[in-house]
């Protein structure tokens, strides 16, 4: 029976990478293949000057991180991982104000690919910012 | 109705100046390009992005290597801005005024590809229109560092045009 990691912690996951600290990104809560990251809103990241909309490539870098995060986090994680591709679907533009959440889960892991889905939410959370599909590799994977 | 008449070329500097004001004003008012300090090059038409290298674009340490959010987005900018571009560019040279601020289009899905791990120094990428219709267009950014021909990733995304006049 898979047991659940307990190395994997979503704090220093988020302190080592300093591109996400410049995002203001903070972990929030991971599970087993799960993962959850906000980042809260910051007028630097404004895609849109006329309405203060946070630009669609932060929020590509908040999915990314939490679609990576829940690669780890999953039981059968790799040391390590890189996204070898990632589609979003921006479905509207988010709240000016709100911070925005991403949620991903890792549903299907196999020795060298961990498939993710995600999710991006802000204040109203029953209607998606945008969803994204992505592949990761798996690498560094303690043999079993 | 064409009339025989012979017009002398602009002068070079002016042309330069009226073109580098336009892609000014794409760029200069986005937070966010300023963030990750985005510089757009410009030959003619065909724009260059560039992505000088910084510490808090690192997304894996142990590498290092950029973080893929960093080269989703300086992607994306790239295509955006280059679609801006093309939109702009004959009511430019026809001399018409632009708008302060042209409405951006705006990306429906974008997908990247990463084909090798982004090295810490500068990266840069070309972004081409592969159809551009009232209301959709799709675009292919190419990104890369040192080789031209070796790139490090790609992007295909769909945007949204801003509804224009007429």
């Amino acid at each position: 029976m898979p047991q659940a990691k307990t190395t994997f912690n979503g704090q220093q996951f988020i302190d080592a990478l300093p591109h996400c600290k410049a995002l203001g990104m903070v972990p929030r809560h991971f599970g087993p293949g799960t993962a959850e990251i906000e980042m809260p809103y910051n007028t630097r990241l404004i895609g849109d000057p006329d309405t203060g909309v946070i630009h669609g490539g932060a929020v590509s870098a908040l999915m990314d991180t939490c679609g990576g995060a829940a690669a780890l986090s999953h039981p059968d994680a790799g040391l390590s991982t890189a996204t070898l591709d990632l589609r979003i679907d921006y479905m509207r533009p988010a709240k000016p104000g709100d911070a925005i959440v991403a949620k991903a889960e890792c549903y299907h892991m196999t020795r060298s690919v961990a498939f993710v889905r995600a999710v991006a939410l802000d204040s109203d959370t029953d209607r998606p910012v945008a969803t994204a599909t992505g592949a990761f590799t798996v690498s560094g994977r303690p043999l079993s | 109705m064409n009339k025989p008449t012979i017009q002398k070329p602009e002068p070079v500097q002016v042309i330069k100046q009226r073109r580098d004001h336009a892609l000014e004003q794409l760029v200069g008012g986005v937070p966010y390009i300023q963030f990750l300090g985005i510089k757009f090059e410009r030959r003619g038409d065909e724009l260059t992005a560039i992505l000088p290298f910084q510490d808090m674009l690192i997304g894996n340490p142990a590498l290092p290597a950029l973080h893929g959010g960093a080269t989703a987005a300086f992607m994306e900018t790239a295509a955006i801005i280059e679609l801006s571009w093309a939109m702009l560019w004959d009511q430019m040279e026809a001399g018409d005024e632009l708008a302060a601020k042209p409405a951006f289009p705006k990306t429906i899905d974008f997908t990247v590809d990463y084909l090798r791990s982004g090295l810490p120094r500068d990266a840069y990428a070309r972004a081409r229109v592969n159809r551009s219709g009232r209301r959709y267009a799709s675009v292919h950014v190419e990104a890369w560092q040192d080789n031209r021909s070796r790139l490090f990733a790609q992007a295909t995304g769909h945007f949204l045009m801003p509804p224009r006049d007429g």
